[in-house]
């Protein structure tokens, strides 16, 4: 087997947390040994940028300070002048590089080293090298994309680095409409940052009480958490070069030295599982869109003696 | 402006284009389109039999290839554009940027409309989309206000397709996996949403309960109007209330604001419902026929009625009005 | 007369037409609906191109307005006439107004429209329901046409006879 191992990435917070509290999330990441890159900044929602702004120099200096390779995130949906402006100031501005999440950044990166973030669709490996050609260095897939497909996109361009989504509430869609602020009885406009009232999301039960999804500002998440922990050696074979560790309102610090633990053999998978469960308690975990099933399912490991360490 | 007509059969086609459709847009029978439902859609034989159909009456095909190739099984998309060049098409709707650079390179005469599942919401990426496929128009995905179209349209270096009647998706077009967390098939991969071999319609009580992948998206009181069992439309419970998380059952109907859209610079109004019978695709496309036509006081007269076709019997602006949001 | 009648057709029968059906024997139904049923399906083979694999599962309709079911198998062509009580199991099962049943035969009404303002109910195998919709949609059935065809030399006068029901029986409910 290859001996690099897989690289371990946080993605941005997806939620709307205190400024101040997201500076010290960070920090304590920097700390964090087991985190190999980090790629910040707001992804969701534009009316919350002003929140995490003053913290963004303090945060990425100390990141990279301690050895993280830091990328910036562009917004997923660009609709507004000011979302466009702010989209084009971070491509030709940032320090660090960026990572596409909508085709405006990747139009506009076009020729620079860059990022592609799971919010744009690559389901092929076509797709891929037509990124690559234009400058992107790894893509992050998007959740929803099975092991078959992963598998086949990295055939198709292996000269990149591909990056999966290991752990986190999934992202499944994003809204004009703020059904987060209208759950609260507030328009998108005047929606007084009620989403920062739930630094995890707010629960969507089914009518019969089934726990179902999570709203978090425009974005609608998953209840589930998905969790691809026994799929480590499968996803390292099938070429995959970084896993995706998105932040929830848990100690990401501790999860991502499960993960790290796991890929490295000094744990297995089920102790890791437990781990995890303690780390992130409550939330039921998934993993059916990596087995090419029902996103929400749980598709248990394969027994013990088939695992390799990763 | 063109009136851009659905169609999920052969007979549903005839019906638009004898209702005063400009161009009509259909799909192969299989997962290269978003309307990949069971008895649904177009043989290659009978699209041939249509687009001849509409050529003999002055009426465009415009042949919907909106889904994203499977890595590994590409040849099934690219073999649709081929035929679909082939047999004829005005125009394809293409959604997957591969996709899309094989047809510029392969077809580079064939007119490239970019779908709304691309989800290109703004200028810089309708224009990346322009220049890097050669794309003739972009079909708007239903997150904009009116007012945000017509600061878009002088930017862009192609025509703008707009949704102006039909249904109506709440998130983002070509971004959303609700379905697929429900029920494994997606409207990106396999070209459904809430498919119907996930749905479940039972009686409990008086109430009609529709269930998808075994979640209750709605319960329905006897007699009270009903939608289609998706994601987005369905009621849930939030903190302590029961309501719609994301909207109500309901159908877009913007010809309120046809003539900002018009002044805006909009070129096409698209139908949406390629699952609908003929029958309302007769109607619907005749009353906007005609509705175009008309002054904005006529207009409502006009259109009244259809909302009763509509999911819920009721129809809204959606995001084109900026208190939707 | 528009040519087609796509809010109308919710019309509950009038107990002066539905009494008499209900009390025809059940065997005289039986052939009187697989005559006209085995005349259709020959002229419409279509039907089962759309149909695919779903032409070997039960499809049930029950008038609500009458005290009948009938069930079909498409790919068996066969039709079988039972009164509700019997409760015959099927793969798929719509209900509604006999004439909103006869009008989505004939593609005449959107079924989604009838689905929405709930004149029409559907259970089971919603892929089953959905393809036979749209086969039947595309395949041009023609009541009184179709039954014309049947009548043989008679062709003519009984499409005439049954274009006049459908027309007043249409009419009246616009």
């Amino acid at each position: 087997m290859d001996a690099t191992k897989l690289k371990i990435t946080l993605g941005p917070v997806p939620y709307l947390w205190d400024g101040a509290a997201w500076r010290d999330f960070y920090f304590r990441i920097a700390d964090c040994a087991w985190i190999d890159a980090v790629t910040l900044g707001e992804v969701v929602c534009s009316k919350r940028i002003h929140f995490i702004q003053p913290f963004i120099d303090s945060v990425t200096a100390r990141l990279a300070e301690a050895g993280k390779e830091v990328t910036l995130a562009s917004m997923a949906m660009v609709t507004l002048e000011r979302e466009a402006l702010l989209t084009r100031r971070l491509v030709q501005a940032s320090a660090w590089p960026v990572e596409a999440n909508d085709l405006s950044a990747l139009g506009l990166l076009a020729g620079k080293p860059h990022l592609v973030g799971p919010f744009v669709n690559v389901y092929n490996g076509a797709t891929a090298r037509i990124l690559a050609a234009r400058g992107a260095t790894r893509i992050c897939l998007g959740p929803e994309l099975p092991l078959s497909s992963v598998a086949e996109i990295i055939r198709d361009a292996p000269a990149m680095d591909f990056e999966v989504f290991a752990f986190g509430r999934l992202p499944l869609a994003v809204s004009a409409r703020c059904a987060h602020a209208r759950a609260k009885g507030h328009s998108k406009d005047n929606c007084q940052f009620v989403c920062q009232d739930d630094p995890d999301g707010l629960a969507v039960d089914t009518l019969d009480g089934q726990s179902f999804l999570t709203l978090n500002g425009v974005q609608t998440m998953s209840h589930t958490c998905q969790v691809l922990l026994a799929e480590l050696p499968v996803l390292r074979r099938a070429g995959v070069t970084h896993i995706r560790l998105s932040p929830q309102h848990c100690d990401m610090a501790d999860v991502a030295e499960v993960f790290a633990d796991v890929r490295d053999g000094r744990i297995d998978t089920a102790e890791g599982e437990t781990r995890l469960r303690s780390i992130y308690p409550g939330v039921p975990f998934s993993n059916g869109f990596h087995h090419g099933t029902v996103g929400a399912d749980w598709v248990p490991p394969a027994p013990v003696a088939q695992q390799v360490p990763a | 402006m063109e009136l851009i007509c659905p169609a999920g059969t052969p007979s549903a086609f005839r019906e638009a284009v004898d209702a005063g459709a400009d161009a009509v847009y259909c799909g192969f029978r299989d997962e290269t389109n978003a309307r990949n439902f069971p008895g649904l859609n177009f043989t290659r034989e009978e699209l041939g039999t249509s687009i001849a159909y509409g050529k003999a009456r002055g009426v465009q095909t415009y042949v919907a290839l909106n889904t994203f190739m499977r890595a590994g099984s590409e040849a099934l998309w690219y073999g649709a554009a081929d035929d679909a060049v082939r047999l004829g098409a005005d125009a394809l709707i293409v959604a997957d940027l591969a996709l899309m650079a094989y047809i510029a390179q392969h077809h580079p005469q064939q007119r490239l409309h970019v779908s709304v599942q691309a989800s290109a919401s703004n200028a810089d990426a309708i224009n990346f989309l322009v220049q890097t496929f050669g794309a003739k128009r972009l079909v708007l995905p239903r997150v904009l206000t009116v007012a945000d179209i017509a600061a878009l349209a002088p930017k862009v270096a192609c025509e703008l397709e707009v949704f102006a009647f039909g249904g109506l998706c709440v998130m983002a077009e070509g971004r959303c996996s609700l379905s697929s967390y429900a029920t494994g098939l997606s409207p990106n991969m396999q070209g459904v949403c809430s498919p119907a071999s996930h749905v479940r319609y039972r009686e409990d009580g008086a109430e009609m309960v529709s269930e998808l992948g075994g979640y209750t998206i709605n319960r329905f009181a006897a007699e009270e109007p009903a939608g289609y069992p998706t994601l987005c439309k369905g009621r849930f419970h939030i903190a302590d209330d029961d309501g719609y998380a994301f909207e109500d059952p309901v159908s877009l109907d913007v010809m309120d604001h046809v003539d900002a859209l018009r002044d805006a610079g909009v070129t096409a109004l698209k139908i949406e419902g390629r699952q609908r019978g003929k029958a309302y695709v007769a109607e619907v496309v005749s009353r906007l026929r005609q509705a175009l036509a008309a002054t904005p006081e006529q207009r409502p007269a006009l259109l009244d009625h259809l909302r009763l076709l509509s999911e819920g019997q009721r129809t809204t602006a959606g995001a084109y009005e900026k208190k939707w949001r | 007369m528009e040519k087609f009648n796509l809010l109308g057709a919710w019309m509950i029968l009038p107990k002066a037409i539905s009494h008499p059906i209900n009390h025809m024997p059940l065997p005289l139904l039986q052939q009187g609906t697989r005559l006209v049923f085995d005349q259709m399906l020959r002229q419409h083979p279509n039907l089962f191109d759309r149909l695919g694999s779903h032409a070997n599962k039960s499809f049930r309709f029950t008038p609500t307005d009458l005290d009948l079911s009938f069930l079909v198998v498409p790919a068996q062509r066969r039709i079988t006439v039972s009164r509700k009580s019997a409760q015959m199991a099927a793969d798929a099962s719509t209900g509604g107004p006999l004439l909103t049943l006869l009008a989505l035969l004939e593609g005449q009404i959107d079924g989604d429209a009838m689905f929405f303002a709930r004149s029409l109910s559907i259970a089971g195998d919603m892929e089953a329901v959905l393809a036979l919709r749209n086969a039947l949609d595309d395949s041009g059935f023609d009541l009184p046409r179709d039954l014309g065809q049947a009548a043989g030399p008679f062709a003519h006068l009984v499409t005439r006879m049954a274009e006049a029901v459908r027309r007043r029986a249409l009419v009246g409910l616009v």
